[in-house]
């Protein structure tokens, strides 16, 4: 409530050359990550496989105590010190592995706190009887120009031996990022999977009754924390989606009263708009190397997807059917687009190559398909199935092996963690209109719902950070 | 059927980009009734002075009437004859007051995908501009403008609230 007051205030004091800017303050994406050992891995022992296997690794039991601190001292990351900050790391550690139907791991409030020597030394007998097959080990260090160092450590507890560690120099107000990627580190030697977890998401906040909604650009991590809003809400903001390097977001805007999309600088918190016409501007999208634009314009009711440089200049046309082409979604080598089309009558998927060449449909299941996206891995198309009720589905990029993941009213808009392992899309509820962030693996068995202050739609996983 | 006045107040802010206006967080409660209705005028010889003036929304739909908004079929965006008739019934004002210019707003009901549906909303708007235009209007004097499923009319989720937003509403610039 604060927050929003704090808001209003600074709108009236804004000057008169802004506004026709909806936007916030600027926000940076904070620090780098530097890591500060790369671990002696052990030999290959421990647990591999696909997701094929989840529901055997269900009761896969991982104790994480709280990570040690060498020497209690004051850090700007945790008013109570070095110490508590250990704690709240294993937290964040126990919340994250605990939210993927994955593991079952107990977290630092129900565990005894190891010492800083037995960080790599554990002390085998405590946590044999525990029931838990794995160890997180971990510690938190201040340096003296003021960066943490976090240490990450990964023990089978049966085999009694180390089986990956490594280390990052974080600044304090990162620290959730060193809790993030000693995650990334244990799920990804546990699965084989690539890691999700140190990354952003990019949606959009709505408040407000279901005939004048008051929809805000909004960025968060992975797990929702670090939340922040970038636009006021006297504009209505659509549809956002990070730049690949997280230092842009494009998304459409009716702050000049037309749907346009803009390019908006999250450094400097100005923003531009992608294609200059007089026309509508939709759906924006980015290239895998963020290097070029893809938009949907609408010129005499008749919506084509185009490409645009991510530098400005002149934009190339790249379908050209009467009715709607819309969207569009790369592959990850960047040489295909998968996008929406009701050229056949209804809304269905089509894949081209980048140049808008050999257009053709992939989707002949019953229903419609619409909002296809490319998982990063390049071998699953998320959509949004149209079918009575909207669900989350998938298929091959040659429109096989259809599967249904979602069973709500209306689920609707999939985006890929980084992995490509789990989807997130908003759910809308019948009647009340509220709506807000699900993910769903993909074995369609684990669904969750991401809480967020206000009610979200839109929602776009950005990649791992850089 | 009118378009509520707390709609008008959401597209001036929009398209006025007021920062104050902006702030507030809902619009105001709606407009008192037009004095028209009132009392029985003691001097009907003056009625310019009582009623809404040209160039305003309230003068258009007290000519037109609920014709100020047409509605389409679930996807669709043809002009059928009752959505004719209205068209005419635009035509035939903006006809006679060559002064007043429009936006055509096109929306879509909430069981279609956002995108699709500011698209779909866009095509509505440009049915409805076309066939004012086949009628005689300049197409300069008509603007269009997508709202796709973000502006409900029709607040329940149920055919008879879907058929009341899948809709172009011609709202008078003013």
């Amino acid at each position: 409530m604060k927050s929003v007051l704090t808001l209003a205030l600074a709108l009236m004091a804004a000057p008169l050359a802004a506004q026709n800017e909806d936007l916030g303050d600027p926000v940076g994406e904070g620090g780098n990550v530097e890591t500060a050992f790369e671990g002696e891995t052990g030999e290959e022992v421990g647990l591999t496989g696909s997701v094929t296997d989840e529901s055997d690794w269900e009761d896969l039991g991982i104790a994480i105590p709280a990570f040690a601190t060498d020497r209690d001292q004051p850090t700007p990351a945790n008013a109570n010190g070095t110490g508590a900050l250990g704690q709240e790391i294993s937290r964040v550690i126990t919340s994250n592995l605990r939210n993927n139907g994955i593991f079952k791991p107990t977290g630092p409030d129900a565990l005894p706190k190891p010492s800083f020597a037995q960080i790599s030394a554990p002390s085998w007998g405590s946590w044999s009887g525990r029931g838990a097959e794995m160890l997180v080990h971990g510690y938190v260090r201040a340096r003296d120009d003021g960066r943490l160092v976090v240490g990450c450590y990964l023990y089978d507890v049966a085999l009694q031996d180390e089986l990956i560690r490594e280390g990052w120099v974080v600044r304090p107000a990162d620290w959730r990022r060193a809790a993030h990627k000693c995650s990334d580190l244990i799920y990804s030697r546990l699965t084989g999977e690539n890691p999700f977890f140190d990354s952003r998401i990019a949606y959009i906040a709505e408040t407000g009754p279901k005939d004048n909604r008051v929809k805000r650009l909004a960025i968060m991590d992975s797990d929702g924390a670090n939340h922040r809003f970038l636009t006021l809400g006297s504009a209505t903001a659509l549809t956002p989606r990070y730049s690949p390097d997280y230092s842009q977001l494009l998304y459409l805007s009716y702050v000049d009263g037309n749907p346009r999309i803009y390019v908006y600088d999250i450094g400097t918190g100005k923003q531009k708009l992608v294609a200059e016409t007089g026309n509508p501007t939709l759906a924006p999208r980015w290239s895998p190397d963020g290097r070029s634009i893809l938009y949907s314009m609408a010129v005499n009711g008749n919506t084509d997807i185009y490409r645009v440089s991510a530098d400005g200049g002149r934009s190339v046309r790249l379908t050209n059917t009467p009715g709607i082409d819309i969207g569009g979604s790369y592959s990850p080598d960047g040489n295909r687009i998968v996008f929406e089309s009701d050229r056949s009558g209804s809304q269905q998927c089509y894949v081209m190559n980048a140049d808008g060449s050999n257009q053709r449909r992939i989707t002949f299941f019953g229903g419609r398909c619409a909002t296809p996206e490319w998982s990063p891995r390049g071998d699953q198309i998320a959509f949004t199935r149209i079918a009575g009720d909207f669900n989350i589905a998938v298929m091959t990029p040659n429109g096989r092996n259809l599967r249904v993941l979602t069973n709500g009213w209306q689920d609707e808009a999939p985006t890929w963690a980084p992995n490509g392992r789990i989807i997130q899309f908003f759910r809308t509820a019948r009647n009340s209109g509220r709506s807000g962030l699900h993910q769903v693996d993909l074995t369609g068995r684990n669904e969750r719902r991401l809480r967020t202050p206000a009610d979200a739609s839109d929602p776009a996983w950005g990649p791992i950070r850089p | 059927m009118s378009i509520p006045k707390t709609r008008i107040i959401a597209i001036a802010m929009l398209s006025s980009a007021s920062l104050l206006a902006a702030c507030a967080k809902k619009p105001p409660e709606e407009l008192p009734p037009a004095p028209e209705a009132t009392a029985p005028a003691p001097a009907p010889s003056a009625p310019t002075s009582t009623g809404p003036t040209v160039g305003t929304q309230a003068h258009f739909e007290q000519a037109v009437g609920s014709n100020t908004v047409v509605y389409f079929d679930t996807d669709r965006f043809n002009i059928d004859s009752t959505d004719a008739a209205a068209l005419q019934a635009q035509a035939q004002y903006l006809g006679q007051y060559t002064q007043v210019t429009i936006t055509v707003e096109g929306h879509a009901d909430e069981r279609g995908t956002r995108e699709y549906n500011l698209a779909l909303g866009e095509r509505r708007a440009n049915s409805a501009k076309n066939y004012l235009v086949s009628l005689g209007i300049a197409a300069n004097r008509i603007t269009m403008v997508s709202f796709g499923k973000e502006r409900p009319v029709a607040l329940e989720s149920n055919e008879q609230a879907w058929a009341q937003n899948r809709r172009a509403a011609s709202v008078v610039i003013n």
